[in-house]
Parts: structure tokens; C-alpha cells; sequence
């Protein structure tokens, strides 16, 4: 073992530096799974590790970030009404995707593990792994024209106030991806609401606005586009007449499920190639990723259960009413809209902030679904709500396992 | 919780199979006796110079002290706990709540035998009982008089038929219980059949134990003997022996141990307790594990791991399905951290009990919460398989362990 023997001698003193240790322990435990043994209790121990739930967790949303990195081309182009089919400028759509949304997941990390290390080194532990996840999440869910200084703050926020004040991973009150996204939303409501938000790579997003390319699109792929004799990015290129950037929940809201049909087909929202953060449009890849969740067990089914019964009894209350065109639109037609499978896959499914009984889960599920489903179809300010209701849940989930606790106690109470 | 040994013989001494060995200064009634019969050699010390080992060098032939036992039908249930006391089958008896040897004046509403084991490589008391099965029902019947309520027998119902001994015995209830382990734990029997309430006291007892009670009855002699179950992948041949109870590892593990560096495990792997190569056998173990100490580093080992290892995880392969073949070590496989994972120890605990926030009950020392969530219901080895699968390697025995004494010394 040559390189252990080499990490092992240039491992930082940790009394000396100990933000460099505890940095170096971080990356060290991340090449190698430690060897220590059990002491007392049980002689071996499961395979299984905090990592590895992580990064299970973290290889199931995979699928999202290949479409999300094409989808934001591919958006950016429907704009200007160029390169509609999917193939076409698919080079300049994965371009154009990677030069928005690398940033964004590279500051993501540095400010999220760059706070996750600083604590870990004032508190004396080795760095815990909750933020490979939500690193990954943000990502997906932020619009990808933010800016990185209100993207960082978000971050920060979320990782100070939201977890670190309560103790750290495992002991959060809520979602910390989710946290740093409502942040922006009541922070900075304009990167984030409206139809606007989800098209890049504009000025503005009116009819002939122009683009807004920088050195990596018009110095960087241009040339090597150039070299290879493809299409290249041009500065010339306006928006469209008649585009409006609006999402399908958006039209729903104005005029019911044919309202979005007449722009986008059934198709096009199930494979995503439709406008809407970066990892929530395509349906199919999402649901491949619940798969993986659910195989591996690594996510409770009974929280995604539960939320898919909300939406379907919500869904039906709606339709009986039927006041609205939106409260006409049935629960297949809204499970191809907007975040919902994202949020039931890998928002609400996250077992520090969720509810940890099962009887508890069912009911954190299901009124996750009841309420979500009343912020999408009843508030007109805002046409989603996924994350409002996962963070109002999550605030009260522990008094949901509360009273699943108190039933259990009473009932052996009663025994005696 | 371990008695403190007062020790009646000098070194250098003859003693006989059933002989006072010491007491427990704690409770002088309570009398332990020597398993066999030989010349006391040694008596080990360890912290404080409290006594650890009491090493007695074993006869070829056995000779037993006679006792003259009270005849069951007859005597008075007060006489049959003095005798007991007095010639050391007392310390037979295991006490729920807390695991301990009970007082003489406890009653038990209920006793519990598991006669099968499910944890990992665990004897067949199918051979424990064999040719001894007239010494069993004795026990039973010994037990019987010492209960207000019944003497419950926890059958193996997952297939095989059990030994004639346990399906045909009398003056018991017999329970059947099927499914992978915890389901030969007599805790998960007492919790479905009679859960322990208030402040009731049940005595659990194992098949070895009940048959070492019986031939007291039948011969008036205090027989030792046990069939214990040598096992482990570092073994060049695993098999059971008979031999005495605290025997001597050396002798029974001598030449049968391949490779360095493992790890020898009086009892199972994940309630047992670790000992040395010259160490001795549990007073309870009927079993000897010997496997391989995981003390290496693993490149992305916990990435993708190479090596089957076992696991409940989905998100590790079982190679080949349910049988597959593993090596287990004593790595830990990750560090600890803060409970993240729920759910987890409810799908490995089957009893209507929520695991996770029984150990925070504990940690954070609330009594009347540990009471509420089912704390006297549960013993180490109920949560031994939680504390295997547990993701955030959570020392699930050690908190319960902590929490039962901080309850007992409430009382």
C-alpha cells in the first residue's frame, strides 16, 4: 500500500491546524473506509455507512442532472426559435447547460462544504456527509441565470441558520436544499417566481431581447466549435415573437389542461423538454431515480406513498368543485406538471426532517400532498407549491411522531 | 450488576463439582458453585483488584458433592428457593427487566425458555438436549413451582421439527414463533405472548440451563456439562464439543485456528463478548465465535464494495441471493454519526416498540419517557441486530445498557 503509506505521512497536525485536519480527514475517509474495529456491542458491523446512504441518494438524481444540463440549452434555444428538435444544436445545448449550471454547482459545494469543514474543525469531529446531498439538490432546483452572490448567501443561510445552529447533519429541523430556496424566494422573489426565471441566457426575456453570451460561450466552445466545424454560438440571436417563457403550471392557471396542451404536448412534459428548474422536468428519469430509492430502501416508500394519496384525494376534492379551470385538471395531468415527483423523490424523502415513525410518515406524506396540492391550485400569487408545503411539514413532523409516541405509550401504559 | 465474588476456597485446594465456590458478598445468599471438580490453581484479578477468573484445574474423572434435594410435589415453593440458593443453581435464573439474578424473594408472573437460537451460527439445541431430555421436563417441572403464572416454552415453527423434548414437554404453554432473527429471542416470546407490565418480574432461562436445574433434581448433583458450538470462518473445523461450562479456551480452540490477527467472540457475533486465546467460556455462552479482525483500510470502501460483506442494506448486493457467502470482520465499515436513518431498527426489531426513540429517551436521560417507550421489555440482545444495521453505527447495546441502570437505580 504505497499511497496510504504517503497519505498517512502527510497527514496535518491536528492540535497545530486543525481546520487542515479536519479537512484532511474529510478527503482521507473519503479514499478510505477506516480501519477501526468494533469495540463492545456487536462484533460486526453492516456494510452500510453514512457515505454510502449519501451517495446513493446522490447517484439516484444522476439522471436528472444529464437532462437538466441539456434542458437549460435546449430552453435557451426554444426561446430564440432555434434548434427545436431535440437533436439539433445539441452540442450548443450541452454547451450552453454546463456553462450555466457548472458554476452554480461548483459554488454550491465550496460555500456549503467550506462552512460544513469550518464547523466541523471548531467542534472537534470529523466532517459529517449531509451536505452531499444537499449540494446535489440545489443545483437542480435553483433557476440557472441566479447569480452566484445570492445563490452563496442562500447557502449560507440555509447551512448556518438551518443546520449547524440545530447540531448539524441529523439534526436539522428542515431541508436544508429546500431552506436555501425559500430563502431566495422571500429574499430575492425576483430570480426566482414569475415565468421569466427559467429560460437563460438573456438580457430580459421579451420579444427581441438579446442574448447575453460571455467569454466561455463566444471565446471558449466557440472555438473549439469553430475547429470542429460545427455550429457555434451566435451573438445576434433575439428571442422569438410571441414567446412568453411560460411554464405549463402557469397556463393551467389561466385556462385549465387545455390551455397547456395547446403549447405543450403530453410527450414533451413527461420527457421534459419543458421550462421549470433544472432537475424537476423530465418525468421519466425522476421516477427512474425513486426507483433506485426505493430498491435500495434507502427512502421511505410510505412518505412517497403517502404524498401521491394526497394529491390524488386533493385532486379529487378539486375536481368536484370544479370552480375553476385549474380545479378541473385531473391527477395524472398534475403529476406531469410543475416539481411534484422531484419534491416526493428527493425532497420530502429526507429522513432527518421528515417524520421518523411510519404511522407518522404516512400522515407527513399525505398532508404534504393535501397542502402542496391547495398552494399549486388555490394561490394565485405563486403557481407551486412543493417546497412551501415540505417545510411547513417538516416544522411539524416531530409533533406528528409525537402523538404516534404518545399512542404507543398509553397503550402500554394501559397494560399495567 | 456482577456480584462481587467472596471466594470460600484457598488456592491450592480440592474442590468438588458443586462445591460453594464464593458468594456474592453483595447478597450472601446467593451462592455460585464450582463447574467441576479439581484443585483451585489460580484466582485472576483484573481492576482494582477485583476478582475476574477463578481457575480450577479439572479432574479426568468428575466427583460430585451429593445434595440432599426436596422432593418437588411436596416441599413449600420458600424451601425450593433456599435449596436452590444454597447449592448454587440460583445464578441459573436471568430477571427481565435489567438481565440480573434475581432476589430471593422475587416471584416471577411468568417464565420464558427459548429452546431455539437464531442468531448467527448459533448451536442447535436440538443436540444441547439430546440424551438428556428426562432432565429438561425436570427442569421445567422445578420451574414451574416457582412462578404464580405459567412456564412458557417458545417453539421453533420456521420448518424443521424440534427436538420431542420441547414438543412434547408438559406442564408448560407452548409458543410457536417462525422468522429470521430476533425470532429465537426470548424477549420478542415475551413480548407477544405475556408483555411485562409495571413492575412484574419474568425469569427467562436457556435449555442449558433448565436441563442443569433438572439433573440437580434427578441426581442431586451439580452437572456441568455442555455442548458447545466452536464456530467462525477462522476456524480450520468448526464443530460442537461437550465439555464444562467456563471452560478453558485454550484447550478447546488449540490447533483449530487458521491465520493471525482474528478476534475470538464468547457467544455470537453480535452479543457476545470478546476474549483472549487463553481466556475462558462465558457462564452463559454455548457458543464460540472466531473471526477476522478488519483492522485494514479499503480503498472506497464504502463506495463499492468489493468483497461480499453482510449487510441488510439494499444498497449492497447480496451475491447470489440469500445464501450467499460472506466473510465477516470486525471493521466497523464508516464512523459514527448522528441518527439520520429512520425506520431501520423497527423492520429489524419485530416487537410494537420505536427503537430509535427509546435510545434518545435514554441519551437525553427521561425515564418516564424510556419506561413509556418499552425500556424493561428489552435487553442487549434484542437490539443487537439495530445496532449491526444501524447506518450511523450507533452503540445500540451499550445506550440500552445505560438506560437500564439509570432506571434501576430510580427504583
Amino acid at each position: 500500500m504505497g499511497l496510504i503509506d504517503f497519505l498517512k505521512r502527510i497527514e496535518p497536525d491536528k492540535k497545530k491546524s486543525p481546520l487542515l485536519h479536519t479537512a484532511y480527514d474529510a478527503f482521507f475517509t473519503f479514499a478510505y473506509a477506516p480501519n477501526t474495529v468494533t469495540k463492545a456491542g456487536t462484533h460486526i458491523k453492516d456494510g452500510m455507512d453514512l457515505k454510502r446512504l449519501m451517495v446513493t441518494v446522490v447517484i439516484a438524481m444522476q439522471l436528472c442532472y444529464l437532462f437538466g444540463v441539456y434542458n437549460i440549452g435546449h430552453q435557451h434555444f426554444v426561446a430564440a426559435g432555434e434548434y427545436l428538435g431535440f437533436i439539433e444544436g445539441f452540442h450548443l445545448k450541452l454547451a450552453h447547460g454546463l456553462i450555466k449550471l457548472l458554476p452554480i454547482f461548483v459554488v454550491s459545494h465550496a460555500v456549503g462544504l467550506g462552512i460544513e469543514f469550518y464547523f466541523a474543525a471548531k467542534k472537534g469531529h470529523a466532517v459529517e456527509e449531509g451536505f452531499l446531498v444537499s449540494g446535489a439538490l440545489i443545483p437542480l432546483i435553483m433557476p440557472p441565470d441566479i447569480p452566484l452572490w445570492i445563490l452563496s448567501l442562500s447557502i449560507a443561510f440555509a447551512v448556518i441558520i438551518g443546520k449547524e445552529a440545530f447540531g448539524g447533519t441529523g439534526m436539522n429541523i428542515w431541508n436544508v436544499a429546500l431552506l436555501a430556496r425559500v430563502f431566495v424566494f422571500f429574499a430575492y422573489p425576483l430570480t426566482i417566481s414569475g415565468d421569466q426565471c427559467w429560460v437563460s441566457g438573456y438580457e430580459k426575456i421579451a420579444e427581441g431581447a438579446s442574448v447575453n453570451y460571455g467569454w466561455w460561450h463566444t471565446g471558449f466552445f466557440n472555438s473549439i466549435f469553430e475547429a470542429l466545424g460545427l455550429a457555434t454560438f451566435d451573438t445576434s440571436t433575439t428571442i422569438v415573437n410571441g414567446f412568453s417563457g411560460a411554464t405549463p403550471l402557469a397556463l393551467a392557471y389561466e385556462g385549465g389542461w387545455a390551455k397547456v396542451t395547446s403549447v405543450f404536448s403530453e410527450n414533451q412534459m413527461i420527457w421534459g423538454a419543458i421550462p421549470g428548474s433544472v432537475g424537476e422536468t423530465n418525468k421519466v428519469f425522476i421516477l427512474l431515480g425513486a426507483l433506485i430509492l426505493l430498491l435500495t430502501r434507502v427512502a421511505s416508500w410510505r412518505i412517497m406513498a403517502g404524498m401521491v394519496v394526497g394529491l390524488i384525494g386533493t385532486t379529487w376534492i378539486l375536481n368536484a368543485l370544479g370552480s375553476t379551470p385549474f380545479m378541473t385538471v385531473t391527477w395524472t395531468q398534475h403529476m406531469m406538471m410543475g416539481s411534484f415527483l422531484f419534491a416526493m423523490a428527493f425532497m420530502a424523502t429526507d429522513p432527518v426532517t421528515a417524520a421518523t415513525t411510519n404511522k407518522g410518515k404516512w400522515i407527513y406524506g399525505i398532508l404534504i400532498g393535501f397542502i402542496g396540492m391547495l398552494i399549486r391550485v388555490m394561490n394565485p400569487a405563486y403557481p407551486e407549491g412543493w417546497m412551501l408545503a415540505i417545510l411547513f411539514l417538516n416544522t411539524f413532523a416531530p409533533t406528528i411522531d409525537y402523538f404516534v409516541i404518545e399512542s404507543n405509550i398509553k397503550k402500554r401504559l394501559s397494560r399495567a | 450488576m456482577s456480584p462481587i465474588p467472596k471466594i470460600e476456597f484457598e488456592v491450592g485446594s480440592e474442590v468438588k463439582a458443586g462445591d460453594i465456590l464464593f458468594y456474592d458478598k453483595k447478597r450472601p445468599e446467593i451462592k455460585y458453585c464450582a463447574p467441576v471438580s479439581g484443585e483451585l490453581v489460580d484466582v485472576r484479578r483484573g481492576e482494582k483488584r477485583s476478582i475476574s477468573d477463578v481457575v480450577i484445574l479439572a479432574d479426568k474423572q468428575m466427583s460430585y458433592r451429593k445434595w440432599q434435594t426436596p422432593d418437588i410435589h411436596t416441599c413449600e415453593r420458600s424451601q425450593l428457593v433456599s435449596f436452590m440458593a444454597e447449592c448454587g443453581l440460583w445464578p441459573m435464573i436471568n430477571e427481565r427487566p435489567f438481565d440480573v439474578v434475581p432476589e430471593l424473594n422475587s416471584v416471577p408472573v411468568n417464565i420464558f425458555v427459548s429452546t431455539f437460537d437464531t442468531a448467527p451460527l448459533a448451536p442447535d439445541n436440538i443436540l444441547v438436549v439430546a440424551g438428556r431430555e428426562e432432565a429438561f421436563q425436570k427442569g421445567l417441572n422445578v420451574l414451574a413451582k416457582l412462578t404464580s403464572g405459567k412456564v412458557h416454552l417458545g417453539l421453533d415453527g420456521r420448518g424443521t421439527k424440534p427436538s420431542s423434548a420441547f414438543t412434547d414437554a408438559y406442564n408448560v404453554e407452548k409458543h410457536w414463533f417462525a422468522g429470521p432473527h430476533p425470532a429465537g429471542n426470548v424477549g420478542i416470546h415475551i413480548h407477544h405472548t405475556a408483555p411485562i407490565k409495571g413492575n412484574d418480574k419474568v425469569w427467562t432461562l436457556t435449555v442449558q440451563q433448565v436441563i442443569t436445574i433438572g439433573q440437580m433434581f434427578l441426581t442431586g448433583e451439580f452437572h456441568a456439562d455442555t455442548i458447545v458450538a466452536l464456530t467462525g470462518a477462522e476456524l480450520r473445523e468448526p464443530k460442537y464439543v461437550r465439555t464444562y461450562q467456563g471452560a478453558y479456551l485454550g484447550d478447546l480452540l488449540k490447533g483449530n485456528i487458521q491465520g493471525e490477527d482474528n478476534r475470538i467472540i464468547s457467544g455470537d457475533v453480535l452479543s457476545g463478548h470478546q476474549v483472549s486465546e487463553d481466556g475462558f467460556l462465558g457462564f452463559k455462552a454455548d457458543q464460540v465465535t472466531v473471526i477476522k479482525e478488519g483492522n485494514n483500510y479499503e480503498l472506497f470502501g464504502w463506495l463499492l464494495p468489493l468483497a461480499p460483506r453482510p449487510s441488510v442494506s439494499g444498497t449492497i448486493p447480496a451475491y447470489g441471493g440469500k445464501d450467499f457467502e460472506f466473510n465477516a470482520d470486525t471493521n466497523t465499515h464508516g464512523e459514527k454519526r448522528a441518527f439520520v436513518v429512520s425506520g431501520q431498527y423497527e423492520e429489524l426489531l419485530p416487537m410494537d416498540i420505536y427503537p430509535q426513540h427509546l435510545m434518545k429517551a435514554i441519551i437525553t436521560g427521561n425515564i418516564e419517557k424510556m419506561e413509556g417507550l418499552g425500556i424493561t421489555e428489552l435487553t442487549e440482545e434484542d437490539v443487537a441486530l439495530c445496532e449491526f444495521a444501524c447506518t450511523s453505527k450507533n452503540p445500540l447495546q451499550s445506550i440500552l445498557r445505560q438506560g437500564l441502570e439509570n432506571l434501576k437505580e430510580q427504583i
